[in-house]
């Protein structure tokens, strides 16, 4: 926001960032997406070049919590360097402007780098009555979106609820509330699920925006494959105890100390595809199933509505309730079905007419 | 709709669903079959060496003479798949699990890898009962929509819970859940078709073996 010119890596280096460090990070970046090792020096190259793209963040019904994992996740980060890198015209939590001027810092950069500018979204769009369950400076949310959409190059959904919708769309939804993709349909929308999402999942689409001028392969939930390509499951450190068959039935029991696996604790890990297993939280530090807790899934769509977070994914949610009700019921259909059975027979019964080997004659005559 | 969202149905409305008709289905069926009844036979009873319900259960469960070299592959092929499908529903630890979930018995489970070969032989004897039926001519005759549509709801729950276990085809989520459906689509059809035999063929056999048993006639 305060510098609009300079080159990235001259501003990195401003932040005492070496050019070796630089370097080092775009091979761990390209690493991690799962690039040709060539991948390293073209994100150098690109993103040495690039002169602060300008980023408009929108933030709808949201928490913050986004911004706040991807600002703050650890100091100073490459990630939130970079992050500051960028010129990021617009963005409550982070711009100085306020009121009208905000707006007008807003419109100034569409217009200023209209087609060429990133819009990043963060929260989910309300549609019921008109939207005005969450309004900017008397814009709707989803006016506000199509407005900036209509110039951008492309769209980052950052968190679930942008992507998916997230807890605002949880039932009842009472906001009505909408993902980014179901509104744009004519920009590239790039998905980065998680509640949060983890940071280097959004610079790397950034980084790799910047270098190759194109968004990275996405699943077909739009999320950057590099990243949402695998289950937690599949590469959760405790997978060898899933396979051996022993669980922590307890948080607090002898299974849960010696680190065995939470499935039967409801984590979400089988069915969640997001890299926490591998990049980890806090600069590597830890995820929630390292510190003891199953996964809840946060960035699959609807995660809220998916059931209780501590119920194991193998336990159906209480088939047997109708069990008493459908043993009265199909009991009562078949005692009717006895009774006109048993009526049927007596009526054929009744109804049977002797017959005579006189009255076989007369009709053979 | 979303993988988890399917899922997330199956374990619930649609697992509920198949639940109640199921067990409404099976009641209701056992009760009008069991409350037809017969004659009363005033004939005294005969009493003959071998004749009883409990010899008839034990005699249809092996070959007549001659048969097994006549359609050897009814008999082969037919028991394993039955017993495949015993080990493979009841002796899954997953499945133990499930039930001990929702009934609170357990039981000792066998390896998951011997359970997985158990599958697969189950799957390989149901095609083979499957081509044995459409290639013998007088069986293809005789076989009705049922007999077709009871098959593939036999087989698909374990060529779904394979693949899911193996991570085979589908991502896992989508086909677990299809796994899921399909033995949700068994349990909604079993009481309305001949796969109601889970319940009635021993009583079935012991009531064909009585009533012969009753004129003398061993069976």
């Amino acid at each position: 926001m305060s510098e609009k010119s300079g080159l990235l890596i001259e501003n990195l280096e401003r932040h005492g960032v070496s050019r070796r460090t630089f370097l080092k990070y775009c091979a761990t970046l390209a690493s991690l997406m799962a690039l040709p090792p060539s991948a390293g020096r073209a994100f150098a190259e690109a993103l040495g070049k690039v002169t602060r793209p300008s980023v408009i963040w929108l933030s709808f019904q949201e928490c913050t919590g986004c911004t706040e994992s991807i600002t703050r996740s650890h100091a100073p980060t490459l990630e939130s360097l970079i992050f500051d890198s960028i010129s990021l015209d617009y963005h409550h939590t982070l711009q100085a402007a306020a009121g009208s001027a905000a707006e007008a810092a807003r419109q100034a950069a569409m217009k200023l780098n209209w087609g060429k500018y990133i819009v990043v979204v963060d929260g989910s769009i309300p549609m019921k009555d008109g939207g005005v369950y969450s309004t900017v400076a008397g814009i709707s949310n989803h006016d506000m979106l199509m407005e900036t959409a209509k110039g951008a190059a492309a769209i980052v959904s950052v968190g679930t609820c942008a992507s998916f919708g997230g807890l605002p769309k949880a039932q009842p939804n009472p906001t009505g509330a909408v993902p980014v993709t179901d509104l744009v349909k004519d920009k590239p929308v790039v998905n980065i699920s998680g509640c949060p999402p983890i940071p280097v999942a959004m610079t790397g689409v950034l980084a790799h925006y910047l270098a190759f001028g194109n968004l990275p392969e996405l699943d077909k939930l739009g999320r950057p494959l590099a990243f949402f390509g695998e289950t937690i499951h599949d590469r959760c450190y405790r997978r060898p105890f899933y396979d051996q068959g022993k669980f922590a039935k307890t948080f607090d029991d002898e299974g849960a100390r010696k680190g065995w696996c939470l499935f039967e604790l409801g984590c979400k890990g089988p069915v969640t595809y997001n890299a926490c297993a591998t990049v980890k939280w806090n600069d590597g530090t830890s995820f929630p199933i390292q510190s003891g807790h199953g996964c809840l899934g946060c960035s699959e769509p609807d995660f809220w509505d998916a059931g209780s977070f501590y119920r194991a994914l193998s336990m159906p949610a209480d088939p047997l309730k109708v069990a008493a009700t459908a043993v009265e019921i199909g009991a009562a259909v078949g005692v009717a079905a006895a009774v006109a059975n048993r009526v049927r027979k007596s009526a054929a019964k009744a109804g049977h007419e002797t017959a005579t080997l006189v009255d076989i004659e007369k009709e053979r005559d | 709709m979303d993988a988890a969202l399917f899922l997330n149905w199956v374990r619930g409305t649609g697992l509920q669903i198949a639940v109640f008709v199921f067990l409404l289905g099976t009641v209701w069926r056992l009760f009008e079959i069991y409350s037809l009844g017969r004659k009363p036979d005033l004939a005294e009873r005969r009493h003959v060496a071998g004749a009883s319900g409990w010899h008839t259960i034990l005699r249809r469960s092996v070959p007549i003479p001659g048969m097994m070299q006549r359609s050897g592959m009814t008999y082969i092929a037919g028991y394993t798949f039955h017993i495949g499908l015993g080990v493979v529903v009841f002796l899954f630890a997953p499945h133990i699990k499930l039930i001990q979930g929702l009934v609170g018995l357990s039981w000792p489970a066998l390896p998951s890898q011997f359970v997985d070969l158990v599958a697969v032989v189950t799957l390989a004897a149901m095609l083979v009962v499957l081509a044995d039926r459409i290639m013998k001519p007088v069986k293809r005759f005789l076989s009705t929509f049922e007999d077709w549509f009871t098959w593939a709801v036999t087989f698909l729950p374990v060529l779904t819970g394979y693949f899911a276990a193996r991570h085979l085809l589908l991502p896992y989520t989508l086909m677990f859940s299809l796994h899921i459906l399909s033995v949700e689509l068994l349990l909604i059809v079993l009481p309305f078709t001949k796969l109601i035999h889970v319940f009635t063929v021993w009583p079935s056999r012991w009531f064909n073996g009585d009533a012969s048993a009753r004129k003398g006639v061993p069976i």
